[in-house]
């Protein structure tokens, strides 16, 4: 029943984005716009559609149907509530069809918006976007179907994969990264839009701004939620391996953010235009790369790829997309020359340009050493992978690098710098630079990348709060407003500039938490008796008793601890083994106190079965919720960037440019 | 600005970009080929002779049942690593990953000394996302079941 409904809809959805795509285009190349609006329709109509077939496979796992193949697959009947919700993304079936939800929901809102915008450029964009649906609703009817009936149904499942079951931040890295991964289909179905209907000014970029944005926050969320639920939950107190699955969220990251650097380029002195494209269409194919490697197996090996099908969707898809991109961007050629030109070496534009260097040398890096042992694997038949030391030997100098430009960046103007004012704006942040190198130089620091990263950060926070500072101070001055009033004003007045530069700020909080938690990392194992102590840094852990409890859907084992400093009780900590559904290897839970300074981080290695011993890794970790914290000033950032301001939205319209704008000022 | 000029500087830009890539490319071919680990089984690593010994690699295999020796005062473990044909005995030392057990599937990381022994400087489980029941009669909630609370279920 379930079934039936769910590959229904999914069907339907398939056929109209076919159908809407075929229309667009037909509608705009014949004059038709009857045609164009029912492809408008098809949008919406899918979004309704694919809701309800998610809410179906909700349904389905809530209620336990294992008729239905996906809650065969992840479904099980001793599995909380919560849990059994969101495993509708804990495996490939389920998560393609989260994917075509939030695919949907883009498309449809995408089309709404920037319904009453004139010309070809939107009709060619929802054809893009309907097609990118098209290609994932037939994995949907295809290889990817999580609606097969399963006969005969079974009295019970296995459950989630326990990985995903044992924290929380499973329930938020998954759609945050699927959020910011689809969002990119905007952008890049405008730029497509652009190329198709020969508006190549700076109109596609400034239209989906916001979209990209958005996108670009979530994906940013996504990575650091990735990060700090691989520290909590893998035991390992790391949250970075240059994992494979890691990467693919990264390199879209990696070049989204040039891309949000290089269109300013563009929208002030038309520069850039194909360099733009290209890299809005490199994120897109990205992002479905990043999917490729993450679901078709073909990271454990080639050969469980080529045991299933989905791979092979894949590969076509990209390379039907990226042929399809260079025959636009090739054909357009002569059209796509900048009519801008560089100024100045010394200017806002030139730091733009190295950012941009940077990133895309960046991403070819982390590129390399995700493909590479893929393709070693295909060609050679050796199984090799790419070390943590090659990454960072090659991008720990692009880091510094741009941690640099950070700094330097919004100290420049456009077009070009006055070598005095220059030299005025630098001289603080430069001696700031000194005195916290210096500074680390003469406490006994001799890791070069650490020293530098500690300076940095001092530079780039002296020129960005510098700059909050003198744009507040000139208000205050000039309207008579408080301190606070000033600055609030300031940055409602520019929020993309100023939110941009709180993003600046967040950069820099990971970069020393990442600095500091990986310089001065110290790890301990210990086997302990109960009543016993151990002295770790500044902490005695004591360890009180092993114990064991049932809970519905796990049995856990757990060790007792209390942290003391100077004899004084601050604190008990508990790491605990979860074993899921009777499997007998558990899932371990380690216990975290988490302070501003450092985390003291425990893991229960292994125990007597008569409780008389357990042993313990115990880690000391600098600085760590810097990291955390700097992801969500990253995302403060960017919202701040993207809501609206109420003081420009005037000026917004006027000019037809941002794509809330667009949609509620046709009608002016 | 003349067309001259801007014509030159467009060549001497491209001419730097170009310099400035390739220099990336050479330092990124020389770093992936210093940085392999190759992953090779106990067989594959006694099959490569004189090369095999001391050079950093990914050994993957089953922990030999009957092998563990495992001193938790002094957190030194010692087990062998089998494919099946061929066994090379590992050491390790610091804590074993939670669990760690005969049969259980794992990959080391280290290199192979001229004593035949493999040095461990890193320990994985090697995870199945695949159900699969524990062992007749040893489920975790059975094994350990004395060490629940009193008053607890």
């Amino acid at each position: 029943m379930i079934s039936t409904l769910g590959f229904g809809t999914i069907a339907v959805a398939l056929a109209l984005s076919v159908y809407g795509a075929v229309a667009a285009v037909v509608g705009v190349r014949t004059r038709r716009p009857e045609l164009v609006q029912s492809a408008s329709l098809a949008a919406y109509v899918n979004f309704g559609l694919l809701a309800i077939a998610n809410l179906a496979m909700v349904y389905a796992l809530v209620v336990h149907d294992f008729s239905v193949s996906y809650v065969a697959q992840v479904g099980s009947r001793s599995t909380p509530l919560f849990i059994t919700i969101i495993s509708l993304w804990s495996a490939l079936e389920g998560s393609i069809l989260f994917w075509g939800l939030v695919l949907a929901a883009y498309t449809a809102a995408a089309v709404y918006v920037h319904r009453n915008h004139p010309g070809p450029l939107v009709p060619y964009a929802t054809a893009a976007m309907l097609s990118v649906g098209a290609f994932f609703y037939m994995l949907l009817v295809g290889p990817a179907n999580p609606f097969e009936a399963v006969w005969p149904v079974p009295p019970d499942g296995p459950g989630p994969n326990p990985l995903l079951q044992n924290h929380i931040l499973m329930a938020v890295h998954p759609p945050l990264l699927y959020l910011g991964y689809v969002g990119m289909t905007v952008p890049f179905a405008f730029a497509i839009g652009a190329l198709l209907s020969g508006e190549l000014d700076a109109t596609w970029i400034r239209m989906t701004r916001r979209w990209t944005v958005t996108a670009w926050i979530f994906l940013s969320l996504a990575i650091v939620a990735g990060m700090w639920w691989s520290y909590e939950v893998l035991g390992w107190a790391g949250y970075w391996a240059w994992d494979p699955v890691e990467n693919a969220s990264f390199m879209p990251w990696l070049t989204a953010t040039a891309f949000l650097h290089s269109v300013m380029v563009q929208e002030r002195r038309e520069m850039l235009r194909v360099w733009n494209l290209s890299l809005i269409v490199s994120t897109f194919l990205l992002t479905i790369l990043g999917t490729f490697l993450t679901r078709s197996g073909i990271v454990q090996s080639v050969h469980a790829f080529t045991q299933g099908t989905i791979g092979y969707y894949f590969i076509a898809f990209i390379a039907v997309g990226l042929v399809f991109s260079l025959i636009l961007l090739t054909g357009r050629g002569a059209e796509l020359r900048s009519p801008g030109n560089l100024d100045s070496a010394l200017s806002r534009e030139t730091v733009f340009f190295f950012n941009n260097l940077i990133l895309t040398a960046f991403t070819f890096t982390v590129l390399l050493g995700t493909l590479y042992p893929i393709v070693a694997e295909a060609l050679r038949g050796v199984k090799v992978s790419v070390g943590a030391p090659f990454y960072n030997k090659m991008t720990l100098p692009l880091c510094m690098a741009l941690l640099f430009l950070l700094g330097v960046g919004p100290a420049l103007p456009w077009r070009r710098a006055e070598p005095d004012v220059l030299r005025r704006k630098l001289v603080i942040p430069g001696v700031a630079f000194l005195a916290v190198a210096g500074a680390s130089l003469a406490l006994g620091l001799r890791q070069p990348y650490t020293i530098l990263t500690f300076g940095f950060a001092a530079f780039v926070l002296c020129v960005t709060l510098g700059e909050f500072a003198a744009g507040a101070r000139a208000r205050m001055r000039a309207h008579g407003e408080s301190a606070l009033v000033a600055l609030g004003r300031l940055i409602n007045a520019n929020r993309r500039r100023y939110g941009g530069y709180i993003a600046h700020l967040g950069v820099v909080s990971m970069a020393v938490g990442i600095a500091a938690s990986s310089t001065f990392q110290s790890t301990r194992d210990v086997t302990l008796r109960p009543g016993q102590s151990v002295r770790a840094g500044r902490y005695d852990v004591r360890f009180d008793q092993l114990w064991a409890q049932n809970e519905p859907h796990r049995f856990v084992v757990g060790a007792d601890l209390t942290v003391l400093i100077e004899g004084r009780e601050v604190g008990r900590l508990a790491p605990r083994l979860n074993f899921y559904g009777d499997r007998d290897e558990p899932i371990t839970t380690p216990a975290v106190r988490t302070r501003p300074d450092e985390d003291l981080y425990i893991n229960l290695m292994a125990f007597e079965r008569d409780g008389s011993s357990a042993t313990f890794q115990i880690i000391i970790e600098p600085m760590v919720v810097w990291i955390w914290i700097g992801g969500g000033i990253i995302g403060l950032g960017g919202l701040v960037a993207v809501l609206p301001g109420r003081r420009r939205r005037e000026v917004a319209v006027a000019a037809d440019t941002y794509p809330v704008a667009a949609g509620k000022g046709g009608d002016v | 600005m003349n067309t001259t000029s801007s014509g030159g500087r467009r060549i001497g830009f491209v001419v730097g970009l170009v310099v400035i890539l390739s220099g990336f490319a050479y330092l990124l071919y020389g770093g992936i080929g210093e940085n392999l680990v190759y992953f090779v089984t106990p067989t594959e690593l006694l099959e490569k002779g004189e090369s095999a010994y001391d050079a950093p690699v990914r050994l993957g295999g089953q922990v030999a049942p009957g092998t563990v020796r495992w001193d938790a005062e002094a957190l030194d473990l010692r087990f062998a690593i089998t494919d099946g044909q061929k066994t090379i005995e590992v050491h390790s030392t610091g804590a074993p990953p939670q669990m760690f057990r005969d049969g259980i599937g794992v990959i080391v990381e280290g290199r192979l000394t001229r004593e035949g022994i493999f040095e461990s400087t890193n320990l994985m489980v090697k995870h199945s996302n695949e159900y699969r029941p524990p062992a007749e009669g040893h489920p975790p909630s059975e094994m350990y079941r004395s060490l629940i609370r009193e008053g607890e279920s």
